[in-house]
């Protein structure tokens, strides 16, 4: 158990350090900005004095490392300072946004996992029939395909020809929860369509590689029912294989989300890191991005620790 | 795109020892002619793009960004396709497209390539701490999503053609550098590869005519791919209005510019992203086949 704890207690560290890095790759994005912060924000016509005291207000006056600190201490505590484009607190801009997209990937989740794993374990029980083939190729299709073809083509489908979905998915904060699954129920679905593939096919391939390893041969070959080697042999050793795959496509799923959202107008995070590029208002797109790759992280994260505690093997590196 | 049709055909004869240049193109032929409908499609596919691509002036009715008439007129004899939100010919924009959107696509993943795959050689010939500084900062690299990353840089570069060939080359080079750096730890070990140490030859020499050329196949399988999803992200890019800027004609912003049309019932809007779809999805399919016959996967 103790080796256990300290290879967590590794990973822990390898994340931590990580996201450390990347908050200070995000924030060096801010010093390469070209030309002045504050002159940018107050136009050419600034008086010098005007200049000074706003540069102060925002602390540009400061060194770099002092406002590398009180940037990052602000961003633990949800205070990412003020948005350029029209002077609001970024974390009310933020909050209700970031929700939103949780709940559309939660969404998107909830669907796509047993999907995907029913069918990627089918594909690989099944190898190289008719079915595999055709999975094979829907998936291979369905991987190349950009995400806003995905999303217009249900639109078409669903929204402008049968008429059962809405176009846009327009919720509030005080839409009830059946109206808010109703209305995201098509981007969802497009996230869908895209996450299950890969899910799929890494799936498939897992339980290829593990059904091909001597000791379930062995089970075969005393005569074991097939099922009793699926259930008692394979799956004790493919959990961690599957957590994994669940684990990173959940990450893939949470950036996914910017193109759709933006497709069917979603009041989400991605929406507003789009937004902020286009308006190049830095403080936002910092925030943003550093909540997008801070889930990304942890969620590999989890995806690294859980496959340590599912996978006894991992208990005894070489 | 013709060159990595001529590669794939240089390196499947691999095997037969004597090798000229016109048994080479048979052998070529040959294994072409076996080859699943899927990889035959997926070529013909490619050979048609590239044909586009080149020819987009010749085969346009109309110019690039000239407005020749009425916005959004619907398929009719003089605009093949209808026109689009300013009025464009739509064929003719689809014809450009195939020149700017998969050109720059093209262009892009030969850069990453440039340097994922020469940092990668060069830390698996080197190892010791080049190797660890280099794998640990593209660890870290990766660990951003694409994305967001691409999203991030962007804002501070501004959008401009070579700033978004640099930003996704760079971004996407990790891939490559991993693919390259692992297949070719397989390689430096050999005793080739140490003769020509202690021979004396410089670091670009042995990366050149001992690595590379042992490398070829997965490198060439991973070009494809990586071109997928270059092309889809610099799509998505463009979708978003991030991308390449107007008036250059460019599938993604197609999408994005005419998109109130679907909810019309018209379908020209998805075109130019079926056009997106068809081509990564010929791509895959050649890679698929290349793969199994490289690598004797089955």
């Amino acid at each position: 158990m103790g080796k256990i704890l300290k290879l967590i207690g590794q990973r822990l560290a390898i994340g931590l350090l990580v996201l450390w890095i990347v908050s200070l790759i995000i924030f060096a994005g801010l010093e390469f900005l070209p030309g002045d912060l504050a002159q940018e924000i107050l136009g050419q016509s600034a008086t010098p004095e005007s200049l000074a005291a706003f540069r102060k207000e925002l602390g540009l006056d400061q060194p770099m490392h002092t406002r590398y600190l009180g940037w990052l201490g602000g961003a633990l505590k949800g205070d990412f300072g003020v948005s350029l484009a029209n002077q609001r607190e970024i974390s009310e801009l933020i909050g209700i946004r970031f929700a939103n997209t949780i709940f559309l990937a939660v969404l998107a989740a909830i669907i796509s996992v047993p999907i995907a794993l029913t069918l990627g374990i089918l594909a690989a029980l099944y190898r190289n029939s008719l079915y595999d083939r055709m999975v094979n190729i829907l998936t291979l299709s369905s991987i190349s395909f950009p995400e806003f073809f995905i999303a217009y083509i249900l639109i078409y489908i669903f929204s402008v020809n049968l008429d059962i979905f809405p176009s846009l998915a327009n919720v509030s904060a005080d839409t009830p929860l059946w109206e808010r699954i109703y209305t995201c129920l098509l981007p969802a679905l497009t996230l869908t369509l895209v996450v299950v593939a890969h899910m799929m096919r890494m799936t498939r391939a897992s339980i290829i590689n593990l059904l091909a390893s001597p000791y379930i041969e062995m089970a075969n070959l005393k005569g074991m029912k097939k099922a009793r080697v699926i259930l008692y042999h394979a799956l004790p050793n493919a959990l961690a294989p599957i957590i994994n795959v669940v684990a990173i496509n959940l990450a893939y799923l949470i950036v996914g989300v910017v193109i759709v959202e933006v497709v069917f107008v979603y009041p989400g995070l991605g929406q507003l890191i789009v937004d902020s590029v286009q308006k190049r208002d830095m403080p936002v797109v910092q925030a943003c991005s550093l909540i997008f790759a801070g889930t990304y992280v942890l969620l590999n994260l989890t995806a690294d620790i859980l496959s340590i505690i599912t996978n006894p093997r991992m208990l005894y590196p070489k | 795109m013709t060159q990595q049709t001529s590669t794939i055909g240089e390196s499947t004869d691999a095997a037969p020892p004597p090798v000229y240049k016109t048994s080479r193109f048979k052998t070529a032929m040959r294994e072409l002619k076996k080859a699943p409908l899927s990889a035959k499609f997926g070529l013909l596919i490619i050979i048609l793009y590239v044909i586009a691509a080149l020819f987009a002036p010749v085969f346009a009715p109309f110019g690039e960004s000239e407005i020749v008439g009425t916005e959004y007129e619907p398929w009719g004899d003089k605009f093949f396709l209808g026109t689009d939100n300013l009025g464009r010919d739509m064929l003719s924009r689809l014809l450009y497209g195939a020149r700017n959107t998969v050109g720059i696509a093209f262009v892009t993943t030969l850069f990453a390539f440039l340097i994922g795959g020469v940092a990668g050689i060069f830390a698996a010939i080197l190892g010791g701490w080049a190797d660890q500084v280099l794998s640990r900062a593209i660890d870290i690299l990766m660990a951003i999503p694409q994305l967001i990353f691409a999203l991030l840089l962007l804002t501070i570069f501004g959008t401009s053609i070579p700033v978004l060939i640099g930003i996704i080359a760079v971004l996407d080079s990790t891939r490559v550098f991993r693919l390259a750096r692992s297949v070719s730890l397989n390689v430096v070990v050999m005793d080739y590869v140490e003769v020509a140490r202690l021979r004396g030859e410089r670091l670009g020499w042995i990366t050149i005519k001992e690595v590379l050329p042992n490398i070829m196949p997965p490198l060439v399988a991973e070009f494809g791919l990586r071109f997928c999803f270059v092309f889809l992200l610099i799509s998505g890019l463009s979708f978003l209005g991030l991308g390449l800027q107007p008036p250059t004609a460019d599938w993604g912003s197609m999408v994005r510019d005419n998109a109130t049309l679907i909810t019309y019932g018209d379908i020209t809007p998805l075109l130019p992203a079926a056009a997106i779809a068809l081509l990564t999805v010929g791509t895959n399919f050649v890679v698929d086949w290349f793969l199994h016959k490289t690598s004797g996967l089955k």
